[in-house]
């Protein structure tokens, strides 16, 4: 057999080798076919309304009028919310995990860490319905209305909200970038943190001055996936967002995201065009959750090697 | 700077991050405390081992959703373990060169597909040609399911040491052999543990199923017919009007949690087990 002339993949020496490759080879064919189809399924409302999908603000089934905006602007509101409060608190928990509690005990809580990343959406959902939603109306809303001078507090609430879609996500996100954080900070050179110790810092300096600048791009990555996972959260945010087309930046106020109005409205969809213009808020949806968790998997990659 | 003021910082950021324990355990703690006390009074045998009773009238069960559930996961395991672990294979054992970054990079992005566009992909791919079905839920859970069984096993294949791959080839066995027999041997705890998990992950999607399983209040028949599950029936009776059926949402979650944390709690018992 002439092996030489073979492309250098093609060159494997038994038949597992071969059926191994064919496996690859139909999944990434599988992977180009999903991209093909929801292009080919979005090009209708892309070609109908061109840029203002993306800059319109209205969403009328009635009317046949759909741009994605509101939509975007309610995924990105919530997720990077959800991300800016989860960031300092999943520090906080890998620093108590690693640096405060003795290993054992710091395990177990760790597990129980990881059981919430473990619970289904929808049960999430169900207990935000039922026991968040009421409580924010209730109890959190009256409280932050005081702050009402910013425009995040400003409004009245039936507790089916901004704010709740991102207390879920905050709960739902904050396992995902502990874990991370709490493998980072396992590998933060102990002599660094000894000297520190031996020259006198207390934990907080230690902290601020070694375990942080050590391990900067884990910080990053481990965030970015986290955001990741918010920007494609479907039914937890569902079940609590209310359901409803609205840019503002208040949190009280009722929103929908991409995924939540794919969720709710895809079988209702009677016509080619709005059928189409939720696959193109599946499209972009997409679209934006693989390029962040991309990033997220280069550095992280960057950091293993 | 005064050492006073720096103890109390140190002091007020132990303080702060014991609160971030706090604020992120004490919710957990509520949804498994309401999961259990509400849906203890939902559970009984009827529950269990019957359909439910058209929507208002009180009483019925879930056994619909149970059997769905059975039937999503057993397919969705058949359609994505084959080709999930024979990429693994290659991508570990066959793959030389730059190429093998590309293949992997490129199924690794599906592991980014957010769970409600695989259900929309299952439609547009095939829901629209044959309807809704059993099937086309398994097809949309395999596409999150994938990515994940070709990454466990090909971490797991790569943990094999070298050496017996080289006692194998050196006993003058050939490659496939090594592979299947030795390799995978030596993997096979791994392998079961990525698969329990990847089980435990998709057991709880919803959003997936939502334009494909669709739902049903019959026993599974078919493959090629509607079929109910757990997550899909939570999400339904939650969001309904009828107080009955929130309870049984609430009974619904407590069936499916347990599932979920008995196969995480198993995996970890086994993996410390086995010591891997």
């Amino acid at each position: 057999m002439n092996e030489r002339k073979l492309p250098r993949f093609l060159k494997l020496d038994d038949w597992l080798g071969y059926l191994s490759l064919l496996a690859s080879v139909a999944l990434i064919i599988l992977v180009l076919i999903l991209f093909y189809e929801l292009a080919i399924q979005s090009l209708q409302a892309l070609k109908t309304f061109g840029i203002s999908f993306f800059t319109g603000t209205e969403w009328n089934p009635v009317k046949g009028v759909f741009s994605a905006l509101p939509f975007i602007y309610g995924t990105l509101f919530t997720s990077t919310l959800a991300i800016l409060v989860a960031f300092p608190i999943s520090i906080g928990i890998a620093i108590v995990l690693t640096e405060i509690l003795p290993r054992n005990i710091a395990e177990i809580l760790s597990t129980i860490i990881e059981l919430i990343a473990a619970i289904p959406s929808v049960v999430i959902g169900l207990w935000g319905i039922f026991y968040l939603a009421p409580m924010v109306r209730d109890s959190l809303a009256p409280i932050l209305s005081t702050l009402s001078f910013i425009p995040l507090f400003q409004g009245r609430t039936f507790g089916y909200s901004y704010l709740t879609a991102t207390l879920v996500l905050i709960l739902m996100i904050t396992p995902i970038s502990t874990s991370v954080y709490n493998e980072a900070f396992k590998y933060v050179p102990n002599d660094l943190k000894e000297a520190m110790y031996a020259l006198g810092a207390t934990r907080y300096e230690v902290v601020r001055k070694v375990i942080i600048p050590y391990t900067k791009s884990s910080l990053l990555a481990g965030i970015i996936l986290a955001y990741g996972r918010a920007i494609g959260e479907t039914l937890a945010v569902t079940m609590v967002i209310g359901n409803k087309p609205n840019i503002t930046l208040s949190l009280l106020a009722p929103g929908y995201t991409m995924a939540s109005v794919i969720a709710n409205e895809f079988l209702e969809a009677t016509n080619t065009l709005y059928v189409s213009s939720l696959v193109a808020l599946g499209f972009i949806l997409l679209i934006i959750s693989l390029l962040v968790n991309y990033i997220g998997g280069v550095i992280l990659r960057r950091l293993e090697k | 700077m005064k050492m006073r003021t720096r103890k109390i910082k140190d002091k007020i950021f132990t303080i702060v991050s014991i609160l971030a324990v706090i604020f992120i355990t004490l919710p957990l703690a509520h949804i498994i405390y309401t999961v259990v006390i509400n849906g203890a009074q939902a559970i009984n045998l009827e529950f269990l081992t019957k359909l439910p009773k058209p929507p208002g009238e009180i009483g019925g069960g879930i056994i619909n959703a149970i059997e769905g559930t059975a039937v999503l996961v057993g397919l969705t395991l058949l359609i994505s373990f084959p080709p999930g672990l024979l990429t693994g294979i290659y991508l570990s054992e066959y793959g030389k060169g730059k190429h093998v970054n590309i293949i992997r990079d490129i199924i690794n992005t599906l592991s980014g597909l957010p769970s409600i566009v695989a259900g929309l992909l299952a439609y547009t791919i095939i829901v629209i040609k044959y309807g809704f079905s059993a099937m086309s839920g398994a097809f949309a859970l395999s596409l999150l399911a994938i990515p994940y069984i070709v990454r466990t096993s090909e971490e797991a294949i790569k943990m094999v040491p070298n050496e017996i791959r080289e006692a194998g080839l050196a006993l003058g066995l050939p490659k496939w052999k090594v592979t299947l027999y030795l390799v995978l041997g030596a993997a096979r705890p791994r392998i079961i543990a990525g698969v329990l998990l990847a089980t435990a992950r998709i057991i709880g999607e919803a959003a997936p199923l939502l334009f494909t399983a669709f739902g049903s209040p019959h026993h599974v028949t078919s493959l090629f017919e509607p079929v109910s599950a757990l997550p899909l029936i939570i999400f339904i009776y939650a969001i309904s009007p009828y107080k009955d059926w929130h309870t049984k949402a609430w009974g619904a979650a407590l069936v499916l949690m347990i599932i979920v944390l008995t196969i995480n709690f198993a995996v970890k018992y086994y993996m410390k087990r086995t010591r891997i």
